[in-house]
């Protein structure tokens, strides 16, 4: 199977990547022969096959909503590579 | 006194014990072994010296003031840079993340330190655990001590190399679909990938969440087994921890594997298979065999679509967890981006690794609308299939043998224009992270000059098995005691 330009352009697009030509080319086979790949799974018939999205068995695990201070707001907000200020990051504008 | 960088855990605390040498004097042995041998191996992102030798001024004062010490109280460490540490920087191996500086320590890292062992450095590996060669990288690449052209595997690389080369005594990975196994049986050292959920991954940057472990590389299962026990059991801030009792894993080492019953699947001996680690895996199990272990065949059907259901479930997992990098929160951002969207596109595009890019892509891709039933769903299905042909065999046998890497490590280069060739690396590892079950690869003989493991597989918070059967293994062969 082959991924158009278009395809992958999207794609990329959804991932917030920007993509150079180059990588755009090879991108294109190498994601449509990881894929070709991936469609061997289709020989097994899985109709009546449950899906597992996780292997611990557990659910709905609860704990008691303890405050621990351990970590300052000034050491979360240092790492950041933008400008701190009043205690907020500060980033480009969201709307012009 | 290089000799001291090869000693295990337990020499080390008599060593410490009966005044033999000091802390410190252990700490710049392993130093000054490091600055002589790493700068042609790669193995260290940090080194964090001035740290160390400090946490070794304390030990020896405790020693002085006779002071007992516990087991690991001294001994050196290296961690995966994928692990934070509060101050140290951590970068995950990726430029994206170049400068910083975690502002806690994960769990394992702060039970270790309470434990009293000495973080010597942050290891190379491929970015975010992205690979099997630990060339996917944004700093260098660890190269094989037993060949220097050839990769140290991966993506746990740098902490098998620390380990096989004596810069520490133990190293802590991360095992996703084979990160810590691969690497351990290519360059020589015992690898444990254990059960999902029985060690905490809390403060471990995620790759992805319903595969990730934390894993353990030593020398000899036995340190493996001290360093779980540490690590091992609840912790409150990772709820994927379900509330198994930990058993004392150094009291299992030592009893008897007479009549204990070994699973050999077929599936794992096939196509892609070297003959030189064919044959060094029989021998392996032949050894098992001497031990007085019952071998018999069985069959794990659904091992061929391991490596396309991670393929699918692994990048879909990992382009979610990459959102997180947005050049804002944290590490490096392009300061030259005009727009909000700028941000965000040119940070994330010079910050990851192509591999890195590529499989957020894949994932992106599984995950988008219109596709999730055809790939995530198929996917997630397969897996259930994966998961149980194991129970299954589990029912016949208390363990299972089988080789861990197709092949012996392999040239740098070699494959880093071919992903599905490096994907196709992982496929007797995957199953295991597939079905949560544990796994330790076991260094069990040489081809064309290069280490071989094999891997003992058991079931769910099987780790006390098949510790005790590969200390059994390491009392009656020295592939673990030879050195590069």
């Amino acid at each position: 199977m082959m991924l158009t330009r278009e395809q992958v352009l999207h794609i990329a697009q959804l991932a917030r990547l920007k993509l150079s030509e180059d990588e755009l080319v090879k991108y294109s086979s190498q994601l449509a022969g990881i894929l070709e790949y991936i469609d061997v799974l289709n020989e097994v018939d899985t109709s009546n096959v449950e899906p597992t999205a996780q292997v611990t068995g557990l659910s709905n695990i609860t704990d008691e909503d303890i405050i621990e201070k351990k970590t300052s707001r000034e050491s979360l907000l240092s790492c950041s590579p933008l400008p701190v200020e009043q205690n907020q990051i500060m980033v480009k504008p969201v709307f012009e | 006194m290089e000799q001291l960088c090869y000693l295990g855990i337990r020499d080390i605390h008599e060593g410490l014990t009966q005044k033999q040498f000091s802390a410190v004097e252990l700490v710049s042995s392993f130093f000054s072994h490091i600055h002589d041998f790493n700068p042609s191996l790669n193995a260290f992102i940090t080194l964090t010296e001035k740290q160390a030798l400090e946490s070794a001024v304390k030990i020896d004062e405790k020693i002085a003031r006779s002071h007992g010490l516990n087991l690991l109280e001294g001994v050196p460490y290296c961690l995966k840079d994928l692990f934070c540490t509060l101050g140290i920087q951590t970068t995950a191996g990726s430029k994206i993340l170049e400068g910083f500086l975690p502002p806690y320590d994960a769990t394992s890292v702060k039970r270790l330190k309470a434990a009293g062992g000495i973080l010597l450095g942050k290891n190379t590996e491929d970015e975010f655990g992205h690979g099997s060669s630990s060339e996917n990288t944004g700093f260098s690449v660890p190269r094989n001590p037993w060949d220097k052209k050839r990769v140290a595997g991966g993506s746990s690389g740098g902490s098998a190399v620390s380990v096989a080369s004596g810069f520490s005594v133990f190293a802590l990975g991360t095992d996703t679909g084979g990160s810590v196994r691969q690497p351990a049986s290519l360059s020589g050292c015992v690898g444990l990938k254990p059960t999902y959920g029985r060690i905490s991954r809390y403060g471990v940057i995620a790759m992805a969440s319903s595969l990730d472990t934390v894993g353990i590389l030593a020398r000899s299962a036995e340190d493996v087994a001290f360093v779980l026990q540490i690590l091992a059991g609840k912790d409150r801030y990772d709820s994927t921890l379900p509330d198994v009792s930990v058993p004392d894993y150094g009291a299992y080492l030592s009893q008897d594997v007479h009549g204990l019953k070994v699973g050999v699947p077929e599936e794992y001996f096939g196509e892609g298979l070297e003959d030189g680690v064919r044959k060094a895996v029989e021998q392996g199990i032949d050894v098992l065999k001497k031990l007085g272990m019952e071998v018999k065949p069985v069959h794990l059907p659904h091992t061929k679509y391991g490596v396309a259901a991670y393929y699918i479930i692994c990048p879909s997992e990992v382009s979610a967890n990459m959102a997180r990098y947005d050049g804002i929160k944290y590490g490096s951002t392009a300061k030259d981006a005009e727009t909000l969207m700028d941000v965000y596109l040119e940070s994330r595009s010079r910050g990851f690794h192509p591999e890195v890019k590529r499989r957020i892509m894949i994932g992106t891709y599984a995950l988008s609308s219109g596709y999730y039933d055809a790939y995530y769903l198929k996917a997630q299905k397969i897996r259930t299939l994966v998961k149980q042909d194991f129970e299954k065999a589990f029912e016949e046998v208390d363990i299972l043998a089988a080789p861990v890497s197709p092949t012996v490590a392999f040239k740098i280069g070699e494959k880093t224009d071919n992903p599905l060739a490096m994907y196709l690396n992982d496929s007797l590892t995957i199953p295991a992270n597939l079905a949560g079950i544990c796994a330790l690869s076991l260094p069990c003989g040489f081809s064309e000059g290069l280490p071989v493991g094999f891997q003992l597989l058991g079931p769910q918070f099987g780790e006390d098995r098949i510790l005790q059967v590969a200390h059994a293994f390491q009392k009656v062969t020295d592939f673990h005691l030879q050195h590069p």
